[in-house]
């Protein structure tokens, strides 16, 4: 009897499954799906971090719509912001790159969900730091970026993490609009050998498990880290 | 550039509000039916997470880990495309002739909300204080029987909050069957814009649905906690 999962599929095409046609052609697979993932996250890092200085502010005419658009977004599907951009950047901008196109929608998106992070990191932060600041004569800008964001910042970095494994996880999505990240190259592959869904599903499954497990255990490690130096 | 005119018109009324509403309903019926059955494993998952035995702990705690360190996305399509080498035949049969697209997104859907749900309710569990589990111990019950009536009711009553919150994020990930075929809302949108090239319309209609969504369950899960959980305390 022939045993029933056959990985033979997984060994014969493994280079294309970890960095699809690079030196020769674009980068694929893994290494794909780690760049849109780290990119997304460093610009949703700024992008979250002014969403929740406007969502903040003192002057309603930024606040309400910074939280309006925060709202938005948290209420929307990933897969629904991407289609927004796809189908609207090519109309405001012209041509765009769908590696662009994916990267701007995860940027948006995560976003949304990092200033919430943000906020939480500043409100977590006690009162009585900002009065001292400013009775030492500080702007209310100074107070900010020299006493609540320093030390609020440092208290966010597990949620950081967490937030980098939903957009490794997330940047699946890309396959919708044929960006050749892991997925993709996987249901390319499918297509082509027909006769492996299964073995090819669960390696991936397990690679995106590996990656991203990692980096949950990283982000728990840093939080017992911090718990503990703020102990000392 | 700005040539674009705007027809409101096309998915207000006739075939294409059909389209939309349709998907609506079988967004609905997907998380309707998603949840109820994640509910039930995850609480099944959260009773084997606490167990004593380690070996029923460690099988939840894996369960756990891989399904929400895994795309759903990655799920959907080891359902839909690579499950049948390892369900039995007479389980292929029956899907085959009766909708597999959305049995395949259901079960993905369960599997994934599952292992989130569990956590909650773990969580809401371990906020009971330990006395309460002590006491019905000594009273006589067993540990299963002390979780069914002592620790579980009060632990979902906390939990639901973050339950409902779990729904949104279901409906909102249901979108995702529309990749393998299942008319939900996403898909409906997406194929009232290939047929119109009214775009706009079409993503603008759907946008409204999942917000109107969400609204609407922010708003009960803040008036539960003002009323339920607050009522709960003064009591």
């Amino acid at each position: 009897m022939e045993p029933l999962l056959d990985f033979s599929v997984i060994s014969d095409n493994f280079t294309y499954f970890m960095i699809g046609r690079f030196p020769h052609g674009p980068l694929g697979g893994v290494g794909l799906t780690l760049y849109l993932a780290v990119v997304s996250c460093i610009l949703s890092f700024f992008g979250g971090l002014l969403l929740a200085l406007l969502s903040i502010s003192r002057f309603s005419i930024v606040r309400y719509p910074a939280l309006a658009f925060i709202n938005l977004v948290r209420g929307m599907p990933l897969l629904m912001v991407i289609f927004w951009m796809y189908f609207l950047m090519p109309a405001l901008l012209g041509k765009v790159a769908e590696n662009t196109t994916v990267i701007m929608a995860l940027t948006l998106f995560t976003s949304a969900y990092m200033s919430r992070i943000v906020i939480a990191g500043i409100e977590g932060i006690p009162k009585g730091q900002t009065e001292a600041a400013v009775s030492t004569g500080l702007t209310s800008w100074q107070v900010m970026l020299y006493i609540i964001l320093p030390q609020g910042l440092r208290n966010m970095i597990p949620s950081f993490v967490n937030q980098f494994v939903s957009l490794i996880k997330d940047t699946s999505l890309a396959f919708i609009v044929g960006v050749s990240e892991l997925t993709h190259v996987a249901t390319q592959i499918n297509n082509r050998t027909m006769a492996f869904p299964t073995e090819i599903f669960i390696f991936i499954a397990v690679v995106y498990f590996i990656l991203c497990y990692a980096f949950t255990t990283l982000s728990r490690w840093l939080e017992g880290r911090l718990t503990w130096s703020k102990a000392m | 550039m700005l040539t674009y005119t705007f027809d409101w018109s096309i998915i207000t009324s006739g075939k294409y509000f059909e389209w939309l509403l349709s998907g609506l309903i079988v967004t609905l019926k997907l998380s309707a039916l998603s949840i109820v059955l994640a509910f039930i494993l995850g609480l099944l998952i959260a009773v084997m997470r606490m167990s004593h035995n380690r070996v029923v702990r460690w099988i939840a705690h894996a369960y756990l880990e891989f399904f929400r360190n895994t795309p759903l996305l990655v799920q959907i399509f080891f359902w839909y495309f690579g499950s049948y080498k390892i369900l039995p035949s007479v389980v292929n049969d029956w899907l085959n002739t009766n909708g597999f697209e959305f049995a395949a997104a259901a079960t993905a859907l369960t599997i994934y909300t599952s292992a989130f749900i569990a956590e909650d309710i773990r969580s809401g569990v371990l906020s009971i204080p330990k006395e309460q589990m002590e006491a019905a111990r000594s009273a006589g019950f067993s540990y299963l029987r002390s979780m069914q009536y002592i620790i579980l009711p009060q632990a979902v009553r906390i939990t639901i909050p973050p339950l409902i919150n779990q729904f949104l994020n279901l409906a909102k990930n249901s979108s995702l069957a529309m990749t393998i075929g299942v008319m939900e809302m996403t898909y409906q949108a997406r194929q009232v814009e290939s047929y119109t090239f009214k775009g706009f319309e079409a993503f603008t209609a759907a946008t409204m649905v999942y917000l109107v969504l969400s609204i609407v369950i922010t708003v009960l899960v803040n008036m539960y906690n003002e009323k339920v959980l607050n009522l709960h305390k003064a009591a």
